[in-house]
């Protein structure tokens, strides 16, 4: 077996992770937050998903693989509500969730990211990052026009919570950058931020680590890693390094051509044929 | 000082004014622009429509009475009542918001993910309807308004700067309209606001984040339609503002609608995408073509105030495409 980078990257993060979680508790795994009962996505004639079911639990951090095609994004943007499925259902804290717009749902508790980056690129970091505050914030438009105090209060309630984020991915040396002229590991960083200032329920990332180097990649999986372990952040994500996949997700549900092939632990994953097959390409004969 | 130089003094004053009137014309599309990616062609129809409702509102003028006359053989015109200015605006106000929402309600909502230039067409159309619709609702005869400005000249200026100049010479101090005065504090109130309002507010923070990336910001939860009211609403508010002012200078009639034609050079000049743009460049189109008429226009015949901004604007789009300060389009290859 030759030793990748990623492989490389990924035994440092094992070690990373062993340190990160050295004398802290071990995380509770709850019930399930969302539930995605043979949910069938068509585009015209074409399938995108077909009957997929499968769960995503209070506290873990759930990955979906698969090739390229397989269904993977559209899944996201079902459950973010970019999408609505033609058949099946969508429980979401226990509820069943009925036809709902993208903001509705952003409102509910649920927060993503993009995969090629979809950030306020004429704001500065900062600027991002309140605005994903925006799901909370509580004074209407008209009380921000008479009550400027009122507004003005409630800004800086919301601002501290933001520094706090900033802190935490170490962006404090870029928070009054316009985003735009940030790198692209820098931006996607950004996008993370935005997306934990809703304080969501559920965290879907889609792709975070696409296009970045080793370093980068460490990086996003330290801050990865400690979202989920300390504020117990239900995350679910899309990412294509098998490394740090098997590294970080609890579990792996791992989609094929619109179908559910495989759903487990890394190490169940790891040892699926149709997942193999699937991966490495089989013959017909 | 030597009259040439408080001339000239007077005319660049003078620009100045001219160039705040049509920054605020401008501001309205840079709005617009900035939030939906609409070039909304109907910004000097609101103009008018918001002049001519105040108008109407003011002097107790009965809506659609030629309409309501001719079906039913009444008689009616007007309520018979005059409202203070002040509570006209108010309501003609109310009235700009009901059209946003009607325009969100009818157009936009249906066109939604258009090619910028279909929704460009949309305008041309809302445009066409507007002024057909304000002349049904509220007669096309030219109107007065008066919303109690002061107007004419300042004779107190006049007085001070015709002791500016030497004893003896050919001076007789400096004419500046009231009225333009007035409109220029009013537009820096209105500019200062409105900047405010989207730095520092969580709705400005939404239209700035819309205007930006609308699946981004439909992921942290801002409702898009919402977002695009707010939009027309201030759009109508400032198309409130640049009617009055224009319709208190002029008169309230059809030509005001034309003076979006005014604001397309000044565009080009700052870009679509920047308010600080829209007013410099309303400034120098306004400060230019006074100079340029005072000072070169008697040689080429006169009226040249007609022209100079489309030439000044067509410079721009030689030299500098996406004007003084809108953004650069970079392409990578």
């Amino acid at each position: 077996m030759t030793h990748t980078v990623a492989e490389a990257a990924s035994d440092d993060l094992e070690y990373a992770v062993k340190e990160i979680q050295h004398g802290i508790p071990p995380r509770v795994i709850g019930e399930p937050v969302m539930e995605m009962k043979h949910i069938t996505l068509r585009f015209g004639g074409v399938t995108a998903i077909k009957d997929i079911s499968f769960d995503i639990r209070e506290g873990e951090i759930r990955a979906i693989i698969g090739p390229n095609g397989a269904g993977k994004s559209s899944m996201l943007n079902v459950i973010n509500g970019f999408y609505h499925p033609q058949e099946g259902e969508i429980w979401f804290r226990g509820k069943k969730r009925g036809p709902m717009k993208p903001h509705e749902i952003a409102r509910q508790g649920i927060a993503r990211t993009f995969q090629n980056i979809a950030l306020f690129k004429g704001m500065t970091t900062l600027d991002n990052i309140m605005t994903g505050r925006m799901t909370l914030m509580k004074t209407g438009m008209l009380s921000q026009l008479w009550w400027w105090g009122r507004a003005q209060a409630e800004e800086i309630e919301h601002r501290e919570k933001v520094e706090r984020i900033i802190d935490f991915l170490e962006i404090q040396h870029i928070r009054k950058t316009p985003v735009g002229r940030l790198p692209y590991g820098l931006q996607k960083r950004v996008e993370l931020g935005r997306a934990l200032a809703a304080e969501p329920k559920l965290l879907l990332l889609d792709e975070p680590m696409a296009g970045m180097n080793v370093e980068e990649k460490e990086d996003m999986c330290r801050f990865i890693l400690d979202v989920n372990d300390e504020f117990g952040t239900t995350i679910a994500l899309i990412e294509h390094d098998m490394g740090v996949v098997m590294d970080i997700a609890d579990r792996v549900v791992v989609l094929d051509y619109g179908k559910k092939i495989g759903d487990g632990t890394p190490d169940e994953i790891r040892n699926n044929q149709e997942v193999i097959d699937a991966y490495l390409g089989v013959s017909h004969d | 000082m030597s009259p040439v130089f408080l001339n000239t003094l007077e005319v660049i004053l003078n620009g100045l004014m001219a160039g705040v009137m049509y920054s605020l014309v401008a501001l309205g599309f840079v709005l617009i622009y900035k939030a939906s990616g609409i070039f909304n062609y109907a910004q000097g129809v609101m103009a008018l429509f918001a002049a001519l409702t105040l108008v109407g509102l003011q002097t107790g003028q009965v809506p659609f009475s030629h309409l309501i006359n001719a079906i039913f053989g009444t008689e009616v015109h007007h309520f018979g009542w005059e409202l203070p200015a002040l509570v006209a605006i108010v309501l003609t106000l109310g009235v700009m918001v009901i059209f946003a929402i009607l325009v969100e309600r009818l157009v936009l909502r249906h066109l939604v993910g258009q090619e910028p230039i279909i929704l460009f067409m949309a305008t041309i159309g809302l445009a066409y309807f507007m002024e057909g619709f304000g002349d049904l609702m509220w007669g096309s005869d030219i109107k007065k308004l008066d919303v109690g400005l002061p107007s004419g000249g300042s004779f107190w200026l006049e007085d001070v700067t015709r002791g500016w100049a030497a004893e003896g010479a050919d001076y007789y101090g400096m004419y500046i309209d009231l009225l333009d005065v007035w409109a220029a504090i009013v537009a820096t109130i209105l500019v200062v606001s409105l900047t405010l309002f989207s730095q520092y507010t969580k709705t400005g923070r939404a239209l700035r984040a819309v205007a930006d990336d609308h699946q981004a910001a439909l992921s942290v939860g801002i409702d898009l339609r919402t977002i695009w009211v707010i939009t027309w609403a201030i759009a109508g508010f400032v198309a409130l503002v640049a009617g009055v002012m224009w319709g208190a200078k002029s008169g309230v009639q059809f030509s005001l609608s034309l003076i979006a034609l005014k604001a397309l050079p000044v565009l080009m000049l700052g870009g679509f995408t920047s308010i600080p743009g829209a007013i410099v460049g309303g400034l120098i189109i306004g400060v230019g073509e006074k100079l340029f008429e005072y000072a070169i226009g008697p040689m080429l015949g006169g009226a040249t105030e007609n022209w100079f901004a489309y030439v000044l604007a067509l410079l721009f789009l030689v030299f500098r495409p996406q004007g003084l300060f809108g953004e650069k389009i970079i392409e990578r290859v």
